[in-house]
């Protein structure tokens, strides 16, 4: 007989307010069960998030799945969790061992975790016996066990199993025979909870409607779509996780809705390396298409050769690195901001780039559609700064909103143009002054168009020089292309109350900081003002937000204060305001760090 | 005629030769290397090809610097070292109209650019890849190239102890479509074959034998002018047919093979030794194979597959250039994302 062994008393009731853990071996099918427990959540009304912790590995290794559900909106990456289910026996010790105290622990009753911690919660459950009677068919009983603890959960924590019968509908995509497979494992693990499980836990879930017309969306999709939306006509691509999924998601959406009278108006192609997939963007930017590739940091360093060439020739595309932890293989299924300088002033020689960095699937979105227009605008490679908690995460958003501004080509002369000019034009002269210079495309059916493309030293007329004078005029003629870009690039978010201290952060530590200073604020009394990033170069108003504030803190996550250390190098009167706010295990940031370094850091001030 | 000047011949796009010149070369005198300049202006020329048809890439070293030297009216793009491959394959994706001729050489394509050299082997661009192979690194000052030759020595004694990269065989095994070995020195039989390469529908593949006269012309060279006169096995009498000669009639020329090439020109092929076979794989990789072990090197066209379908088309985009696609058709609707964001709702 299964039992349930409370701890300690059940006082209270919390209602969506979780964190649930679950602890599976990959490639077991777990993915399914825990994306109908995420849907179910969301489709109640709960405010929600999805991380995956994953193993670099097909089938076999842990991997475990963290879903958090906050009435008051607060889904960032939580240390603790309240309930942890332990499917994988192999980690079920460690899983069990480093539970907070008082958590609640569902697991197999051979697993018998009740001696090791008893100041938890128990729900021992037989999910082998009952995996026999749910599913007689053996061959299938690997892929439904899982549904077990949905079932389980659901009765424990009041899910609404009709939210969950329709959330194993949209998982499974409408798949009859598996929703037949599924529905009734989910069915039997609820029905035998409820016969035998005593509640001895102070959690559960209400509906409530904390989600109106919200959509549920990893960031590489989102991503994926607003290039889309932008017009992407060239993708290349080599697979390097956590970026794969991106250019797998356009392609699946561009074969669906970007084809014209059954032929494609793109061309996705995977590049047998990094550094073809960049050499590839320079040909297609060069001869007018809007070309873009996504990798990681590794892909990165393989691509700075040919990043430099672009930035010198001039030549537009987009490549989103969607960054992983450390240098090398480092932890290729973790995350972190650690690509910051690398990003920045990617290559050789004289080289700084346009970054974009978005923070919610929302801004991946507009951002993979304003990269676009801004790489065209200023002939330049432009950068999209994801990382692996945005891209390969489950992230409530806001519905997209349709784009409605006209796409932005940039300077180009096509052969009317060239016909006024009466072929009269250089291909690197600055005629209006804001270092950005006109080009054609290849093809342009006029004697005049062509020009000569090259990595070397060249004139305003792109003809070859080694001339002292030519190179630095042309160099200053990039610089002042950049001074333009800080105009018009992404500006940043900033909350200001006039406080003295002022925190800077970027990308995906949004939900964190966002939790942190409420915390700080009603737990702490500390008030401080914010900016969010969106962009390198950094706007006028990065500026005024640091002249503004006695001390900034910037928070991100690497070991160095890369975003620090690049603010000190581009605003150096301001460097003595700034502290770091540091996070780099390859863990989402909590809330909780970010209090307590701010806090230590504010009792010393 | 005294007093009247001749008027200069133009081609069938209304061009005069001198439309296809270039910069003037600032290779050595009597670098192997202009020769081939040269031919590629006159087939560019006699071909009717439209420079604004045409676009010109190149890799890193002496030869990736000829592109400036010839048809200064297309467009062109010096790329970097080892990589022209990646950006031609990026150029046709965004315009599959243009006629590409990319220039590299053996360092650029057998030592850096082998990754990319083989890669693109496999795709069938619309393109004239042309190795300009002297065997050594001229700019960087002669150092061996993983073309040269066992056997072979450098300038100042140094002997290559390595086996060679037969470029050749490679683009055979790799599907390439159009392969020929030539000798710079040979500028008739080159002429004949740039002027067919250019008028294939596929990658052409060209391995130009092309001495450094400062670096590689020595005594125990194989890449010499010397060598390669003694050693020269002209495979094959070759010529070419404009889609436009009326008078040429496909029957009747004996022994010659006739192959259309896809705009309707022709190549023709006349063995001039044994009845060698262009039209077979395995003999193509047969040759090279024996002549690695004889020293001798075989010139002409070493294989010539019928035209195969592109890149692009097995990509299965549409008809016009992707460059030329406007916001109509590049912007999906907006009922197109309410569909998307009503799946993920």
């Amino acid at each position: 007989m299964a039992t349930a062994q409370a701890a300690e008393p059940q006082t209270r009731t919390i209602v969506n307010d979780l964190v649930l853990h679950v602890a599976t071996a990959n490639g077991s099918g777990s993915q399914t069960s825990n994306m109908v427990l995420l849907r179910s959540l969301f489709q109640m009304g709960i405010p929600i998030s999805g991380k995956n912790l994953f193993p670099s590995n097909i089938q076999g290794l842990p991997t475990w799945f963290t879903i958090r559900a906050n009435k008051d909106g607060w889904i960032a990456r939580k240390q603790d969790a309240d309930i942890v289910v332990c499917m994988n026996p192999d980690t079920s010790d460690e899983d069990a061992e480093t539970a907070r105290k008082g958590a609640i622990l569902i697991y197999e009753e051979t697993l018998n975790l009740a001696d090791k911690r008893p100041d938890c919660i128990h729900y021992a459950v037989p999910f082998k016996k009952l995996i026999a009677e749910a599913c007689p068919d053996v061959r299938l009983r690997k892929l439904v066990i899982n549904m077990l603890y949905v079932g389980v959960c659901a009765q424990l924590f009041n899910f609404d199993m009709e939210e969950v019968r329709k959330a194993i509908s949209t998982q499974l995509a409408g798949k009859q025979k598996a929703i037949d497979l599924n529905v009734p494992a989910v069915e039997f693990g609820y029905k035998w909870a409820a016969e035998n499980l005593k509640k001895a836990d102070p959690y559960r879930v209400e509906r409530m409607d904390g989600n109106k017309g919200k959509i549920i969306i990893e960031g590489n999709a989102a991503t994926a779509l607003g290039l889309m939306f932008g017009g992407v006509s060239v993708v290349t691509w080599y697979p390097i996780t956590p970026s794969s999924s991106l250019c797998e998601y356009l392609d699946e959406y561009l074969n669906k809705y970007r084809i014209q009278d059954g032929k494609r108006t793109f061309a996705v192609v995977q590049a047998e390396d990094e550094i073809a997939a960049v050499g590839m963007l320079a040909g297609a930017g060069w001869a007018g298409a809007r070309a873009f590739t996504s990798t990681s940091g590794p892909g990165i360093s393989l691509m700075n050769e040919i990043i430099g060439l672009a930035y010198f020739a001039e030549i537009p595309f987009v490549i989103c690195n969607v960054a992983r932890t450390g240098p090398s293989t480092g932890l290729p299924t973790r995350t972190m901001q650690g690509d910051l300088i690398s990003l920045f002033y990617a290559s050789h020689g004289d080289t700084k780039h346009i970054v974009v960095i978005p923070s919610t699937p929302k801004e991946a979105f507009e951002m993979g559609g304003e990269a676009l227009n801004l790489a065209e605008e200023f002939q330049t490679p432009v950068f999209i700064l994801s990382d692996l908690d945005l891209g390969m995460n489950y992230w409530m958003s806001d519905r997209f909103d349709y784009p409605t501004e006209p796409f932005r080509r940039g300077k180009v002369l096509d052969k009317e143009a060239l016909d006024k000019l009466n072929g009269q034009w250089g291909r690197y002269r600055d005629v209006d002054g804001d270092g950005i210079a006109y080009r054609t495309y290849p093809g342009t059916d006029h004697p005049k168009a062509a020009y000569f493309t090259r990595g070397t030293g060249h004139t305003p007329d792109a003809a070859y020089s080694e001339k002292p004078e030519h190179w630095k005029s042309n160099m200053d003629r990039l610089a002042r292309k950049f001074e333009t870009a800080k105009t018009r690039v992404p500006k940043p978010e900033i909350h200001s109350n006039g406080h003295a201290a002022g925190l800077i952060y970027f990308g995906t530590t949004t939900e964190a900081v966002r939790e942190a200073l409420s915390a700080l604020d009603h737990q702490h009394g500390l008030k401080l003002d914010l900016c969010r990033l969106r962009a390198f170069p950094f706007t006028q108003e990065v500026e005024d937000f640091l002249h503004s504030h006695e001390r900034v803190y910037v928070v991100e996550l690497n070991r160095d204060g890369q975003m620090r250390m690049t603010l000190n190098a581009e605003l150096p009167r301001f460097a003595g305001k700034l502290r770091s706010v540091l996070h780099y295990d390859g863990m989402p940031l909590t809330a909780d760090n970010v209090v307590q370094q701010v806090v230590s850091m504010e009792r010393e001030k | 005629m005294a007093g009247t000047a001749e008027a200069p011949s133009t081609n069938k796009v209304g061009l005069q030769k001198k439309d296809y010149a270039g910069s003037k070369s600032t290779l050595c005198i009597g670098c192997g290397h202009d020769l081939i300049t040269a031919r590629i202006i006159d087939a560019a020329f006699d071909n009717s090809i439209k420079p604004e048809n045409l676009v010109k890439l190149s890799g890193i070293g002496c030869s990736s610097k000829t592109p400036a030297y010839f048809v200064s009216r297309s467009f062109s793009f010096n790329s970097v070292h080892g990589r022209m491959p990646s950006v031609a394959t990026g150029t046709a994706l965004a315009n599959r109209n243009l006629k590409m001729i990319g220039v590299s050489g053996d360092g650029d394509t057998a030592n850096i650019g082998m990754g990319q050299f083989v890669h693109v082997m496999r795709r069938n661009l619309n393109m004239v890849y042309i190795v300009e192979n002297n065997g050594v690194y001229g700019l960087t000052k002669g150092q061996f190239s993983a073309t040269a030759d066992k056997g072979s020595k450098l300038k100042h004694g140094q002997v290559n102890h390595m086996h060679a990269i037969d470029l050749c065989a490679l683009a055979v095994e790799l599907g390439c479509g159009f392969v020929a070995r030539l000798f710079a020195g040979n500028t008739k039989m080159m002429k004949q074959v740039l002027q067919s390469a250019l008028a294939y529908k596929g990658t052409a593949f060209l391995d130009i034998i092309s001495p450094c006269v400062t670096f590689n012309n020595h005594e125990g060279s194989t890449k010499s002018f010397p060598w390669m006169k003694s050693n020269e096995l002209a495979m094959q009498d070759i010529g070419f047919v404009p889609a436009y000669d009326p008078h040429y009639e496909e029957m009747d020329h004996g022994d010659e093979r006739v192959i259309k090439l896809g705009d309707g020109s022709k190549i023709t092929i006349k063995a001039l030794d044994k009845d060698y076979d262009p039209a077979s794989r395995t003999g193509a990789l047969q040759l090279l194979a024996e002549h690695h072990e004889s020293g001798k090197v075989p010139t002409g066209v070493i294989y010539l597959a019928g035209e195969t379908p592109r890149f692009v088309d097995h990509l299965g985009m549409v008809d016009v250039p992707l460059s030329s696609l406007k916001e109509d058709v590049l912007r999906p609707s907006k009922s197109v994302l309410d569909e998307v964001m009503d799946s993920l709702a």
